[in-house]
């Protein structure tokens, strides 16, 4: 790569805060950067469409949301060039960019890369999750932001986690019916999560949190510790069946279930880059390891924001911020001095934000019955892979999530092992009996997004036809 | 006790394992990962006795005619299926070499390749674009599922007693006695009578401490695999003038390889992917494959393999030191070959001699070659 084929200096790759913090603070101070994203419009997932809202009155989001107007304003007065509408589909250690836009693939070379790519909703595999009628929480709430919607017939809600409660107060305010929320979280977390409480009665999570949680518990039917939960219905969801504790099955009628049992970093584009990860066994996932600066273990790609591990859109802000200024450090446009002056004051304010999270994560931790399902339960539904086949294949000698991959396709398919991976990697430590980080994770493959055959047969190679993809 | 040490997890190695723990051998796999981590796991699974070098085709008809049975030698099918490999001419001087290379063959007594006008092509690979006109076809060629492959062998051995040492990279390898003693990574010692060496990529350093040098360099051939589209092709179908491997699975997916290479790193088991190569690859698929320019790619990788200087591998005993073997080099093309190498190697290891001809092969034809290196 030379200087002549390198029009930007960054490239981060995400418009949600981390990323949107990021190339702020990197373009103020003087590097050519190019913040590239699939949406549309800025804002991510959590402040998705906070430009362009159709949910006409503000209310019904919450304030928090809105804050996401706050970062978008600086971003565009930034001197970042932005392309929404662009989906990166590979990053090599060369430090060049794999995308696609308008139709048209690309290998874009830059000098420093911050990958904020963001969270995932985990996994919530239980008999009949794949049934029409039957969806994520978080899918479910980017429907209501970017277009207003709401589930209309009879709807369920289950789970654990910040995201799921909040949901249902965005619901009631929109004038949404909420039919019932069966509680997930297991007796036990609250006991674990007691020590952790000193953080958390100092963290702004505290105030906003408690109101949230009464104003729904007061409108909502609520039934706590559930086990056992199934969609059942044939051909699409009829009623969700459930167990209290060690009680008797019980069953409620439903056109939607609404799941949701946390979110975990989307490492796709990291792992498949090659960015070494460990197993966080507080938050269960994959965590990419990086320094106190976002940087990985490949020179020259940083990551922040949720995608480095969940903390929240707070602290994503922070640490895109802290990661620009690992850049331009690296990039030698601050000294060191320089760089850790300015980081002060995003450090204390990343501290602030985190506080209280180890009562989080340690709350809503889920139980080990929905990170580890049964045999009959669908894990990989792209192949239609079950938790008993995984276990046989452990039998037989499979010892890790590529060998399965290998031998059962689990993971293989279009999803690239989202919806899989986590559950993979816990069937097979169960099983062995061994812990999540010695079985290991998938090797994810690029294109970590899908391209065409016609993009790629015209990927090409000269800076002028580079440019003119992201200059049309 | 061990009677046979084999370094390398790999087809191969799991293959002589097979056949050595048949013939009631004691035998012990030392692989540095896991079995069929590398280019056993995750080539492109043909099985392919078209086109292949003079030296490899009595090797490589006797391994097919193992494939056509292979349930009964490791109780697994591999996935294997037979619905020939065909590789297209797209002019009349390319279909002129096929004719060439199909005479040639006759004249040697071997009648598998078979030289099929545009009509026959047409019925065989309906979706081929109008303008080819020919082909070389092998209709008993095919393709399986090569972890999978590796995979059965390695458990069909282990059922029959043969050990897989699993996280064992053999780093030092040294006379002990009358036996040899292989130091792992992890500070292992194993010893035997006698050595195998298929490790692969990595079966230079183990020839080395041999005393027999090669030239051997590593390379990481590139594949790609489509979502899933409508069943339209059965067979595996290749160029005559460019770089193509082409087939379908049962269930849909299209694998898209034919040898561009991407970068190994294989001291850290990594490879990196040459896109703009791959671009090339995509653009003969348009070519040849108008069906499949609205199909989308899903994921692409390399594996890491050993290539010798004339694109066939090493298999025979050592020029060098007594009770020890090699089968490595296969140069992106030793899947076919995986059933037949193990029973040569299990013949020279259990009798000295094999009644397949592998004097193309010896090791000792790069004497000179490294020595100049």
């Amino acid at each position: 790569m030379t200087e002549m084929t390198t029009r930007y200096d960054l490239a981060v790759i995400g418009a949600g805060p981390a990323g949107l913090a990021a190339a702020t603070l990197a373009a103020e101070r003087g590097l050519t950067t190019v913040l590239l994203d699939e949406q549309p419009v800025p804002g991510g997932q959590i402040y998705r469409s906070v430009t362009r809202n159709p949910v006409r009155n503000p209310g019904i989001l919450g304030g928090d949301y809105w804050h996401g107007a706050d970062l978008v304003g600086p971003f565009r007065d930034s001197g970042a060039a932005y392309r929404p509408g662009t989906t990166v589909w590979s990053v090599s250690r060369a430090l060049e960019i794999g995308l696609s836009r308008d139709g048209a693939a690309r290998i874009l070379p830059v000098k420093h890369i911050i990958l904020a790519t963001g969270a995932l909703e985990r996994p919530f595999p239980i008999p009949g999750w794949t049934l029409p009628g039957v969806m994520g929480a978080g899918a479910a709430q980017i429907l209501l932001k970017s277009s207003a919607l709401v589930p209309s017939g009879r709807l369920v809600m289950a789970g654990t986690g910040p995201l799921l409660w909040l949901l249902a107060w965005q619901y009631l305010r929109a004038g949404a019916r909420i039919d019932a929320i069966l509680d997930t979280t297991p007796g036990g977390n609250w006991r674990a999560a007691l020590r952790h409480m000193p953080g958390f009665l100092r963290s702004p999570y505290l105030g906003k949190g408690a109101a949230l949680l009464l104003d729904v518990r007061r409108k909502v039917k609520v039934i706590g510790n559930v086990t056992d939960l199934r969609a059942v219905g044939d051909g699409a969801l009829r009623s969700v069946a459930f167990r209290q504790g060690g009680g008797p099955e019980r069953s409620l009628p439903a056109d939607t279930l609404l799941l949701h049992q946390g979110v975990i970093p989307n490492i796709n584009l990291a792992n498949a880059t090659g960015c070494g990860q460990h197993w966080d066994e507080i938050q269960r996932c994959w965590v990419p390891t990086v320094d106190e600066w976002g940087a990985s273990s490949v020179e020259g790609v940083s990551i922040a924001g949720d995608g480095a591990g969940i903390a929240g859109a707070v602290a994503a802000e922070h640490r895109g911020r802290l990661a620009a200024l690992g850049a331009l450090h690296r990039l030698g446009a601050i000294g060191p001095e320089e760089r850790d002056r300015e980081a002060a004051t995003h450090r204390a304010a990343l501290a602030e934000a985190q506080r209280g999270r180890m009562f989080l994560d340690t709350l809503y931790q889920p139980g080990p019955d929905f990170r580890v399902p049964k045999d009959d339960t669908i894990v990989c539904r792209c192949e239609e892979v079950t938790a008993g086949q995984v276990r046989d294949a452990v039998r037989l000698g499979v010892g890790g999530p590529n060998q399965a991959k290998s031998f059962l396709r689990c993971g293989m398919g279009p999803c690239q092992g989202r919806l899989c991976g986590p559950t993979v990697t816990e069937v097979i430590a169960d099983a062995r009996g061994v812990s999540p980080a010695e079985v290991g994770y998938y090797r994810l493959r690029p294109p970590v997004k899908p391209i065409t055959l016609a993009e790629l047969a015209s990927l090409p190679k000269s800076e002028d036809e580079i440019h003119a993809v992201l200059h049309p | 006790m061990t009677d046979v040490l084999v370094i390398g997890g790999g087809l191969h190695g799991c293959s002589a394992a097979l056949h050595l723990a048949m013939r009631g051998v004691s035998v012990r796999v030392l692989e540095k990962d896991h079995a069929g981590r590398h280019a056993s796991g995750v080539n492109a699974g043909g099985v392919r006795q078209l086109g292949r070098h003079l030296a490899e085709v009595p090797l490589s008809v006797a391994s097919m005619a193992i494939w056509h049975r292979i349930a009964e030698l490791v109780d697994d099918d591999c996935g294997f299926e037979s619905h020939g490999q065909i590789r297209v001419a797209e002019t009349e001087e390319e279909l002129a070499a096929c004719r060439a290379r199909s005479d040639q063959l006759t004249a040697l007594g071997f009648t598998h390749e078979e030289v099929v006008d545009r009509a026959e092509l047409r019925r065989l690979v309906p979706a081929i674009s109008g303008h080819c006109v020919g082909a070389l076809v092998s209709r008993r060629d095919g393709a399986a599922i090569p972890y999978r492959t590796t995979f059965a062998f390695r458990r069909k051995a282990a059922s029959l007693g043969a050990r897989f040492e699993e996280g064992a990279a053999a780093v030092r390898v040294a006379r002990a006695g009358r036996n040899w003693c292989v130091e792992t990574a992890d500070d292992r010692r194993f010893e035997a009578p006698v050595l195998l060496n298929c490790a692969g990529a990595w079966a230079d350093r183990i020839a080395a401490q041999l005393g027999e040098p090669v030239p051997l360099e590593v390379i990481a051939p590139m594949l790609m695999i489509t979502h899933r589209v409508p069943p339209f092709l059965k067979p595996v179908v290749g160029a005559t003038g460019r770089t193509l491997s082409f087939k379908q699975f049962p269930n849909g997916t299209v694998l898209i390889g034919g040898g561009m290479r991407g970068r190994a790193a294989h001291d850290e088991n990594r490879t990196e992917l040459d896109f703009a190569k791959l671009a090339i690859n995509a653009r003969t698929v348009w070519d040849l494959f108008p069906i499949m320019r609205d199909a989308t790619i899903n994921r692409a990788w390399a594996g890491i393999e050993a290539r010798m200087p004339d694109d066939i591998p090493v298999i025979g005993p050592s020029g060098t030191e007594e009770g020890a073997f090699h089968a490595f080099g296969f140069s992106a093309h030793g899947f076919q070959l995986g059933p037949v190498v193990g029973r040569i190697l299990a013949d020279l290891v259990t009798a000295g001699r094999t009644d397949l001809p592998i004097d193309s092969f010896d090791i000792r034809r790069f004497r000179q070659s490294a020595a100049a290196a």
